[in-house]
């Protein structure tokens, strides 16, 4: 999650294909109904009575979205949302009904039985809620085991298997089994056996939700330690709001098999889609979230020599002790130095206060 | 719960678990005590089952002969074809060429040929010469290699007290002079478990990969559970021979069921995440399956594989009819001898071997299915046991008994059990006399007596009608069609006479099994050993319940009741227990803050909520009676396990497997009607709980 890429999220769509690692366009799961059967009774344009009439659930209904490379993309939604099944279909653990996946240019659903194996050894690593680690293999047999399958010898992919044991941080657990480990360690395991065989894209179902907070706050921070080292391009599944919050570069809210908005952290909260997004975002503690260069206005001609600055990505959190110590306005100044904007206080306390963009 | 009627008759593998949590607190927040459900009286399918049975009831008592006495015309010489159709195919049928018995008597020698290498290792030896001049050349492993590897396999998978047990069973087989017999057994079983297992493990994969397949299987299993082993002999004995490959064949049919069904339900149990997880690291089908999904299904395929060994061990004595020597043989040439001591130490033998074999491959299962490293210092078990070989094959050329425990020193108590029979034999024979005699004339022929004169339109009217009351129309064209094959094949009387050997018994093991287990369900403490007891009990050979009852009631109906009972009580005591378990504690503290007195709460509370397990364990002491059944048949019974016997003495095919089939289906009959039982009870429950 570097700061560039927080700048070109938000306008990923425009850029040109090369950058983009997923290009999901109108993704439908209908279960119960082959594609065939889907696409003659009406396809996309069923409602949901239409469908319910067949005995057809859609757990996905048109998801389109692309994510860049590098990027954080986190898939929010309360349980039975369809999260899990969108996640799913970009992996086609599940099969989509209808639409397009394409991973770095190349079609995802095209792909032969043997190419989908190629294509999920080659590129994609994933982390589980429930840790799905193997029983009966220690530490190093499981995290090992993604290059076991690839057919990698033994001492390369044990080499291996320590290092990513040892970058998340479980050195001297190389020999335990899975049920002599915390679920916090379990977890551990669960992602270095992810990143194992290095991976592009990197999902994440949940991986934390079965941990307590405190260990969960850790994982966090682990996972953001890690993405800063290795910029994977991520896609983690949660329900939690502030989790999405803590770690996301863009998040996607679904409501019953829809995506109803995708945007920064910032964006929805300040610019919530509806209703249903608003009352989401409603108890976020905004001054954690809202980035100064969010709430900025453009200098009018003022002098800022005197005035006390803060910096673009600095929360305003963080601004309110300034903004007190200071006369009328603050600047946003970037690290060199350049003024990209002031604050005042009306709009500080107005975006406090509840207020959207 | 869709499985096969016999699936749980050893072990209480599919007893309902106690709710999911979930559910549970979910239950507890709005708990109530069931209340049967209003509905109109008059047109329920109870009500109109009750009007219809009365109806035919009417007509079967005053309308024509033919509606009282099954008219010959309406039967079919079934047996007599099924019988030809088989002879013709172990005979004369060829597939390309090649005659089909050919294929099975070379499959026989093959399978003769493993059981004798394993015997050779393990119980005889090598032999030279001939006549009288034969002399050992290579002695088998000795008592000490072999019993001593067992201690040391127990040390490894379950510690100090595996071991322990493993040293006892071991050297009670030595003390009591048993072990040579034991091994040729143990050659016998281990064979037949191995081919069970493998058989049962690509049955199951098969099925778990398609759904048309397994509804095949299940159907298959189901019956062969059902019919009885005896039946399937003649047929295995005309593709295979008399010989220890046409036991092993029988056998592996009766251990196959558990070790197919555990399969399948252990590789659904597999969670969809670790699934997911193979597929995800991009395994191929076979690398998904064999590195993944069964590993990670190990611990209930566990289940399986301990179950398909208790089974074959069950055969073990069934198997020495046709030929398996070994344990099973002295077992049988007892109870023939009537030699009570003996036969009863031969069957403390064949326990012996279930316990080490059950504990054994339990404990080992567990460890591989968990996982666990080598301490500090520690070798791999296969160097251990290979260095304990050598040293003790050693030590035993060098101490002669230590090779074979000498005869001189051999333990018995058989004279004791022998004197105990006839001490009370003598001393109590006025009493048993009169119990015999009582239980005969006052109940059972009575009963006897009304089953077969009453009406055969009557008793299908009555199954039908049940039927049709607990399960609606499918159940009762169901039940009327499997009651009607019997009539067709005109085996009616024998059936009638089973079904009141059946109806005695598991009356009275209800009656006694039930109050046991209410009354342990209330303490923890007496579990532990009461299900210890219920384990050998169900692992004791069946024939060895014949001996107590023969002992003191001579042959005929009584003993076979009695051995009945003796063996179908396990079950319900059991269920008992378990149904207890499961009433929600939350449901139990109202009560008892309502003020309601043990027995209040137990009629009131406790058995309402414990009904639909109380059923299926109803379900499952019948099942465990029909398969004594056939083995009570030889203390003199006049029923289908008789005819089943005659049949096998015989070498009637046909006749056998009809009779067998007429067996299974009135054990479906009972299992369709008993399993609508218990899901109506059940259902009531949840409907009046939401």
């Amino acid at each position: 999650m570097t700061e560039a890429l927080r700048d070109i999220t938000p306008e990923a769509e425009a850029k040109p294909a090369a950058d983009l690692v997923f290009e999901c366009d109108g993704i439908w799961k209908v279960f119960g109904a082959t594609g065939a059967e889907f696409t003659h009774a009406g396809g996309p344009d069923m409602d949901a009575d239409a469908l319910a009439a067949r005995g057809w659930t859609a757990a996905v209904r048109d998801a389109s979205f692309s994510i860049a490379r590098g990027e954080v993309f986190v898939v929010m939604g309360l349980s039975g949302s369809g999260k899990s099944t969108m996640v799913r279909c970009m992996s086609r653990l599940i099969e989509p009904t209808q639409g397009s996946v394409l991973i770095e240019g190349e079609d995802l659903l095209a792909a032969s039985d043997a190419e989908l194996i190629q294509i999920r050894r080659r590129k994609m690593g994933m982390v589980f809620q429930h840790f799905a680690l193997l029983p009966n293999r220690d530490v190093v047999g499981n995290v090992g085991f993604p290059l076991q399958v690839q057919g990698v010898p033994r001492a390369e992919r044990e080499k291996r298997a320590r290092e990513m044991i040892s970058l998340v941080g479980l050195e001297g657990r190389e020999d335990h089994f899975p049920d002599e480990l915390s679920g916090g360690q379990q977890q551990r395991v669960g992602i270095a056996r992810s990143l194992a065989s290095d991976p592009a894209i990197w999902f994440l179902d949940e991986p934390f939700s079965a941990l307590d907070p405190l260990i969960r706050a850790d994982l966090q921070d682990e996972l953001l330690r890690l993405q800063s080292q290795l910029s994977k391009t991520v896609v983690f599944i949660t329900h939690d709001l502030d989790e999405a919050i803590k770690i996301a570069d863009r998040i996607a809210i679904m409501d019953q098999g829809r995506i109803v908005q995708i945007g920064t952290p910032e964006d929805l909260i300040l610019r919530p889609a509806n209703e249903y997004v608003a009352r989401f975002t409603n108890g976020v503690p905004r001054a954690k979230v809202v980035r100064a260069a969010t709430i900025m206005r453009p200098v009018e001609g003022m002098d800022l020599t005197d005035a006390l600055s803060v910096h673009p990505d600095d929360r305003i959190a963080d601004v309110a002790d300034i903004l007190t110590k200071s006369e009328g306005v603050i600047a946003v100044k970037d690290s060199s130095g350049a003024v990209k904007g002031i604050i005042d206080r009306e709009t500080f306390i107005q975006v406090l206060a509840g207020a959207t963009l | 719960m869709r499985a096969g009627p016999l699936q749980s008759l050893r072990r209480a593998d599919e007893i309902p678990h106690p709710a999911p949590k979930k559910a549970h607190a979910r239950m507890a927040s709005i708990d109530t005590v069931p209340r049967p459900k209003k509905s109109r009286p008059w047109t329920s399918p109870p009500a109109i089952a009750l009007v219809g049975f009365t109806l035919l009831a009417w007509a079967a008592l005053l309308g024509p002969a033919w509606m009282r006495v099954i008219p010959e015309a309406i039967t079919f010489p079934v047996a007599q074809v099924v019988g030809d159709a088989i002879n013709w195919f172990a005979r004369d049928a060829k597939i390309g060429g090649v005659a089909f018995q050919e294929m099975t008597r070379g499959l026989a020698t093959l399978f003769d040929y493993v059981i004798d290498a394993t015997v050779v290792v393990l119980a005889e030896g090598l032999f030279t010469g001939r006549g009288l001049n034969v002399t050992q050349s290579v002695p088998p492993l000795s008592w000490l290699a072999i019993g001593g590897a067992l201690v040391i396999m127990g040390y490894r998978f379950g510690g100090r007290n595996l071991a322990l047990i493993c040293a006892v069973s071991a050297g009670f087989l030595v003390f009591f002079g048993l072990w040579e017999n034991a091994m040729v057994t143990l050659a016998s079983v281990l064979v037949s478990v191995i081919l069970a297992i493998l058989l049962g493990l690509a049955l199951g994969i098969w099925s778990y990969r398609s759904a048309r397949i397994e509804n095949v299987t299940r159907g298959v299993m189901n019956v062969m559970q059902t019919v009885p082993i005896f039946s399937y002999l003649v047929p295995t004995l005309l593709l295979f021979g008399y010989g220890p490959s046409a036991a092993l064949v029988a056998t592996v049919i009766y251990a196959l069921p558990p070790m197919v069904h555990n399969t399948v339900l252990a590789l659904k149990s597999v969670p969809t995440e670790i699934t997911e997880c193979g597929r995800m690291i991009g395994c191929k089908p076979r690398q998904l399956l064999w590195q993944v999904q069964l590993p990670a299904a190990l611990g209930k395929l566990a289940v399986g594989m301990n179950q398909s060994i208790m089974m074959t061990l069950n055969m073990v004595i069934i198997a020495s009819m046709i030929g398996a020597g070994g344990l099973g043989f002295d077992v049988l040439s007892a109870l023939r001898k009537l030699d009570i001591g003996s036969g009863l130490e031969a069957g403390m033998g064949i326990v012996a071997l279930a316990i080490i074999l059950d504990r054994l491959s339990q404990a080992a299962a567990h460890r591989a299915a968990h996982g666990t490293h080598l301490k500090a210092g520690q070798r791999p078990l296969w160097q251990l046991l290979i260095a304990w070989l050598i040293f003790s094959t050693g030590l035993a050329l060098l101490l002669t008994p230590l090779q074979a425990w000498p005869d001189a020193w051999v333990v018995s108590t058989a004279s004791f059990w022998n004197a105990a029979v006839t001490w009370i034999n003598r001393e109590m024979f006025d009493l048993l006399e009169g119990i015999r005699n009582f239980a005969l004339l006052q109940v059972m022929r009575p009963f006897n007596d009304f089953l077969g004169n009453a009406p055969w339109t009557l008793i299908i009217g009555a199954v039908a009608a049940l039927g049709y009351a607990l399960g609606g129309a499918r159940l009762a064209l169901y039940t009327t069609g499997l009651a009607l094959f019997i009539v067709l094949t005109g085996y009616w009387g024998p059936a009638m006479s089973s079904v009141y050997l059946i109806t005695i018994s598991v009356s009275v093991a209800i009656a006694i099994g039930y109050p046991i287990g209410f009354w342990l369900s209330s303490r923890p403490r007496a579990q532990e050993p009461a299900n210890f007891v219920l384990d050998t009990m169900q692992t004791l050979p069946t024939l060895v319940y014949l001996l107590p009852a023969v002992m003191l009631f001579r042959i005929g109906d009584v003993s076979a009741v009695i051995a009945v009972i003796l063996y179908a009580i396990a079950p319900a005591v059991r269920y008992a227990m378990i149904g207890m378990a499961q009433v929600p504690h939350a449901r139990l503290e109202a009560a008892e803050i309502a003020g309601c007195t043990r027995w209040q709460t137990l009629i009131w509370v406790r058995l309402p909520a414990a009904l639909p397990t109380l059923l299926i364990g109803v379900n499952q002491t019948i099942m465990m009676a029909f398969s004594m059944l056939i083995i009570a048949a030889l203390v003199g019974t006049k029923d289908l396990g008789q005819e089943v016997l005659i049949a096998l003495n015989r070498s009637l095919v046909g006749e056998g497997i009809i009779a067998g089939l007429c067996v299974a289906c009135l054990a479906l009959i009972a299992d369709g009607l008993l399993k609508a039982a218990a899901a109506r009870a059940s259902s009531d429950k949840k409907r009046t709980a939401e």
